[in-house]
């Protein structure tokens, strides 16, 4: 009998990152891909078109498995506290904290789901674990060409403390003299909220911050939030324009051609398994998602295999039957489980023990197939689970993802 | 003794046997004839005193949850074996256009077709009937894995163990009429035949597998007798759905409390806006905190007879408690037949609204309208909840400030001054018995 630790590699447990584990995360996360996010649809270009813009934002890339970070402003760094480094790769989540109201994380990963513009307030914390209010506003950039997000961009405005009589601040008597002399200093400031000296004198008990149960934003800051969002749409469908990858702010509908939502990527990329979704409604039932793992195992790039048929795993020694017994069990709406000789894109071959299962939308009917590969001779990956079982486990993840699919009556609004 | 009928649903296909029957096992079961000499994997959680809530600078999840992997690959495993009565999946789904996005399902083969049982709802707490069907009756292959905190340094998984270490497994079993994808059952120390009522460290437990599990879609559940659990053997059940439950979206307000926070940083907050009034448990510098707290609560309802219902959810870090009454009216005849014939029982999903209806007709014509109703019914009324959160809040040593803070906008929209339209109008106070 074996008994194997669960690495708790991130678990919030966790209390600070040091920085050379949010290197690890980058490593992990592909430093290439996270650079890649932007240039290869905004051209080089983009990067000081972003640094021109004032304010404090980022910019998410939710085809990168754990929708990671993929731009951060140099107001937003001021603002936090945190290192490019220390951002780059990493998930919004990481801003988050004990006092950061819970309904207001469902608002956003809702507005992310439906891949929709949203603009809240949000107990957000620095790096030095002090909490500040902010409005959060964050909208959807949808690429022309495949109807998909290509990214997210998430505006930043500090949303400062607003007493109702100097006689209720906390600080009594000269002091309250001050805090009413800075807080004149912050509403007159140009600058998009991120003059932090004026922060400090604001911000004065952060236990009193984190006690308070919202913090409305005023007209002012939900203008500020705006303007930058226009700003850095502006930017990015201007560059977009020099790769011809064009984007814009609402989504295009692409011939006859059903894409994946945001959710649904975001989801699957968070299954660290080899395997692909194929769609039987489409003719010749192509791949329309593969996982990092397939294209590592088999060697292919995306954009090579999206939209083809799964055969091109197959070659001279595949086994007829197994062929056979697949495709009879796909007509029957059946899963199995067969073990086959597969082909890498250098021809080299492995033993595949290929698992296939229809996936089922919200209305019930089998909307996709999803097919999990295990290289025979790849080493265990430790987790101390059977290889089957872990195969079981994709399904398993895959089907939860995909049966929230076309649940929606249209999107259902939080109410307020 | 009040009664009603009920048209039970089958969680175990070891349920429809004679309860009778005599176990003479060679079976398999869960009970102390075999399950010492199984082979379950074990799911061992290592001793966490360390704060649950993410602190700054926090990582992300790591990407494969492994207590997922586990559980829904041993799921579908199952469903592969046929052990399920039907593909949940299969069944048609959509949330109801509206404000609050209920979610209804159409699922005709959820429920029995063979006449009814009783079940006595007057009593919360009853003592355990091992005639009647319990988990040691369910057969091992309804068992996914033992899950239990072994307070060691780490978290370990055994995939072939013996029984050893823990004298007292808990397990994780399929629900074989799933509700959806991955419903399960979590089993506290299913050899101890406990029934049906909250203690402090089983409700830990089930904080421990929602935390675990760290997905904002799998939520725990809980039903108290009279409240429409199923079965008096202590359980909790658990599925997935990946969008949000109406409840998590509805607006709250902290109940302000003369200590600032109370000193184990959990606050109480109530729900606004939603059709069945409820407190809503967060925060807590340890998960035993919070789980403390609410288990607490539980234990002061169920002493003093009153149904409830509760959600664990946002991976552990809020929990619901819904009080509750609408057994009780079905029993006195103040339920409309229009909702009877529905045949919705509102427990814990239901409320928190998740709703499954087995007529197509009720599926096509689901309204946010009737859901509201329907769970307006369940609701203890404005006067009723206030004096049981008051009595609530002494039994957990909190006490509540004397001026009422809480802002005119968030006042709006509360079912008590709700110019909602759907809203029902009050029932006449559930007669229940205080000790």
């Amino acid at each position: 009998m074996v008994a194997l630790t669960i690495p708790s590699i991130g678990r919030r447990a966790e209390n600070t990152s040091p920085p050379s584990a949010a290197a690890e995360v980058m490593a992990g996360c592909s430093l290439r891909l996270i650079e890649q996010s932007l240039t290869a649809r905004y051209s080089d270009w983009i990067a000081e078109a972003l640094d021109e813009i004032q304010g404090c934002f980022l910019i998410t890339d939710p085809g990168i498995a754990g929708h990671p970070i993929v731009f951060a402003s140099r107001g937003f760094l001021a603002m936090s506290g945190y290192s490019r480094e220390e951002v780059l790769g990493r998930n919004g989540r990481m801003f988050q904290g004990p006092a950061t109201n819970r309904r207001s994380v469902l608002e956003i990963r809702e507005a992310i789901r439906e891949e929709r513009t949203l603009q809240i307030s949000l107990l957000n914390y620095r790096k030095d674990g002090t909490p500040h209010w902010i409005l959060f506003h964050i909208f959807p950039v949808f690429g022309v060409d495949d109807g998909r997000v290509a990214h997210f961009v998430a505006v930043q405005v500090p949303i400062p403390r607003r007493s109702r009589s100097l006689s209720e601040a906390r600080c009594g008597g000269a002091r309250g003299r001050l805090f009413g002399a800075c807080r004149n200093e912050v509403r007159s400031d140009c600058d998009l909220g991120c003059n932090l000296a004026a922060d400090l004198f604001v911000d004065v008990d952060n236990r009193g911050l984190e006690a308070e149960e919202s913090r409305e934003a005023s007209e002012q800051e939900k203008e500020r939030a705006s303007d930058a969002a226009n700003s850095i749409l502006s930017a990015l469908t201007h560059c977009s324009k020099l790769t011809g990858r064009v984007v814009s702010s609402k989504r295009c509908r692409v011939g006859g051609i059903p894409t994946l939502s945001s959710s649904l990527i975001i989801s699957l990329g968070r299954i660290k398994q080899s395997f692909v979704l194929t769609d039987p409604q489409l003719p010749d039932m192509p791949i329309v998602y593969a996982s990092d793992e397939f294209l590592s195992l088999t060697g292919y790039s995306r954009h090579e295999i999206l939209g083809h048929n799964y055969e091109f795993l197959n070659g001279p020694d595949t086994e007829v039957e197994v062929l056979h017994q697949i495709r009879q069990s796909i007509r029957a709406e059946c899963a199995c489980t067969v073990r086959l000789l597969n082909y890498r894109k250098d021809r080299s071959s492995f033993w595949n023990l290929l698992h296939v299962s229809p996936v089922r939308n919200a209305s019930g009917k089998v909307a996709f197939y999803v097919n999990v590969q295990i290289d025979e001779n790849a080493k265990s990956d430790g987790l101390g689970l059977s290889p089957h079982m872990r195969q079981l486990g994709v399904v398993g993840a895959v089907k939860v993802a995909v049966r929230s699919l076309s649940l929606c009556a249209g999107p259902s609004r939080p109410s307020s | 003794m009040l009664s009603i009928k009920r048209v039970p649903t089958v969680v175990s296909n070891y349920q429809e046997e004679n309860a009778g029957e005599p176990l003479g096992c060679g079976r398999s079961c869960l009970g102390k004839c075999c399950l010492p000499a199984s082979k379950l994997p074990v799911y061992a959680l290592k001793n966490d005193p360390r704060p649950k809530a993410s602190s700054v600078g926090t990582d992300e999840l790591p990407p494969d949850f492994f207590l997922n992997t586990l559980l829904l690959g041993q799921w579908e495993d199952r469903m592969n074996r046929g052990l399920f009565r039907y593909d949940v999946t299969a069944c048609e789904t959509k949330v109801i256009p509206g404000d609050h996005g209920f979610i209804a399902q159409l699922n005709e083969g959820r429920h029995l077709k063979k006449r009814p049982t009783e079940f006595r709802v007057d009593r919360v707490l009853q003592a355990f009937d091992p005639a009647k069907f319990n988990f040691t009756k369910v057969g091992q292959e309804e068992v996914l894995f033992r899950f239990e905190a072994a307070g060691g340094e780490k978290t370990y998984l055994f995939e072939h163990a013996g029984n050893e270490g823990t004298k007292s497994p808990s397990v994780v079993a399929i629900n074989v009429s799933p509700i959806e994808y991955g419903h399960v059952l979590l089993i506290p120390h299913v050899l101890d035949s406990l029934p049906q009522r909250i203690d402090q460290e089983s409700f830990l437990l089930a904080l421990h597998m929602a935390s675990e599990a760290g997905s904002p879609y799998f939520r725990l559940g809980y039903n108290s007798l009279g409240a429409f659990a199923t079965i008096n053997h202590l359980h909790f059940q658990a599925y997935y759905l990946s969008v949000p439950f109406p409840v998590e979206k509805a607006p709250t307000t902290k109940t302000p409390t003369n200590q600032g926070r109370s000193k184990n940083r959990v606050t109480v907050s109530r729900l606004l806006n939603y059709p069945v009034r409820g407190l809503v448990f967060e925060g807590g510098k340890q998960l035993k905190d919070l789980a403390d707290m609410v288990a607490n609560s539980c234990i002061w309802l169920q002493s003093n007879n009153i149904p409830f219902n509760v959600l664990i959810s946002d991976s552990g870090r809020r929990i619901f408690l819904f009080p509750q009454c609408y057994a009780e009216k079905q029993a006195l005849g103040e339920v409309s037949q229009e909702l009877l014939d529905t045949q919705v029982n509102p427990a814990v999903w239901e409320i928190s609204g998740h709703m499954v209806l087995k007529r197509k007709k009720d599926y096509e014509e689901a309204s946010e309208a009737y859901a509201w109703r329907l769970l307006a019914e369940v609701s203890l009324s404005e006067e009723r909840f206030h004096e049981v959160k008051t009595y609530i809040f002494e039994a957990i040593g909190l006490v509540e400030s004397e001026e009422e803070t809480i802002d005119e906008d968030e006042e709006k929209g509360t079912p008590s001054n709700s110019s909602d339209p759907t809203h029902a109008p009050h029932f006449p106070e559930c007669c229940l018995i205080l000790q």
